[in-house]
């Protein structure tokens, strides 16, 4: 059996916010209509959580629903649990049309910790979304760019952020974060 | 810098996270059609001072097409609207009357 890594594994970085490599997680893309009963149930059964609403992200720790467009939904679960996720899925859906795909080790994962200020503040140097408390309200998905890379982050709490970009550009995400997060790059906008 | 409201998800995207997709509401003409009509499909475009229709792609978000009505002169936008019709709605139509009017673009008013 090969040693399954994340995409950056242990990596860390103290500076104005604390960034992590959020180690292996468990990612299924979910596309089909949302508005279709059977869609909606399979995905909360899946998860435990509730079904969101358009841009929300319903997360706790490993698990969570995040809307990522009217037709297209990311399934969070722990990574060793993501091949029974996505069978479980794939029955309970048989018959509807949809399509459900393991994505765990094509993304990778960061969370960005620290004053509620300073990760707003890191992120809007980098992405032209609006950061502010009112356009990016805590628990609501933002897909958008980060320089020259799409990413989705969204805020679990004030203090806590998590950033998804496909596996391939992971170190160039997490060099632009770091550069971001340097001590005495504050600007003290937000 | 253009920023345009994304009627799909409802994401206040900045110009840099779309992808631009040209002049909007371009009838098709295929084959058994006449020289003069497929070259009229194919390469005559407005190219007006003031109000603009346009197809964009929310490239960086939920990847959708959709449609948006905006001044080249102003780069106010009057709105955003589904890929899925022929004409922009009656609603749009009245925002841009507001503004201006006499606007007119390729027989809409």
């Amino acid at each position: 059996m090969s040693d399954r890594q994340s995409a950056m594994p242990g990596a860390h970085f103290d500076g104005h916010v604390r960034l992590r490599d959020a180690g292996l997680r468990g990612m299924i893309t979910l596309r089909g209509d949302l508005d279709a009963g059977m869609i909606r149930k399979a995905a909360m059964d899946v998860t435990g959580q509730v079904f969101p609403k358009p841009r929300m992200a319903n997360c706790t720790n490993d698990t969570g629903l995040c809307w990522m467009s009217p037709d297209e939904l990311l399934v969070l679960v722990p990574h060793d649990e993501a091949a029974t996720a996505l069978a479980y899925l794939q029955a309970a859906l048989a018959g509807e049309h949809h399509l459900a795909v393991d994505v765990s080790d094509a993304r990778a994962v960061f969370t960005l910790e620290g004053e509620a200020s300073a990760l707003r503040e890191t992120l809007a140097k980098l992405t032209p979304a609006d950061m502010r408390d009112a356009a990016l309200p805590i628990g609501q998905l933002r897909r958008t760019r980060l320089a020259q890379v799409p990413v989705a982050f969204w805020f679990q709490s004030e203090s806590d952020a998590h950033l998804i970009c496909f596996r391939s550009v992971a170190d160039y995400v997490f060099g632009l974060l770091q550069n971001a997060a340097r001590p005495g790059s504050e600007i003290g906008f937000f | 810098m253009l920023t345009l409201t994304c009627p799909y998800c409802g994401i206040a995207c900045d110009e840099t996270e779309l992808s631009p997709g040209g002049e909007a509401h371009i009838t098709r003409f295929g084959p058994g059609s006449s020289d003069q009509e497929f070259e009229t499909y194919l390469f005559q475009r407005e190219n007006p001072k003031g109000v603009h229709f346009e197809r964009w792609r929310h490239a960086y978000g939920c990847g959708k097409w959709f449609h948006a009505a905006r001044n080249t002169v102003t780069l106010e936008v009057y709105g955003t609207y589904s890929a899925q019709v022929f004409e922009p709605p009656q609603s749009v139509k009245d925002a841009i009357s507001a503004k201006l009017p006499d606007w007119s673009w390729r027989g809409l008013a």
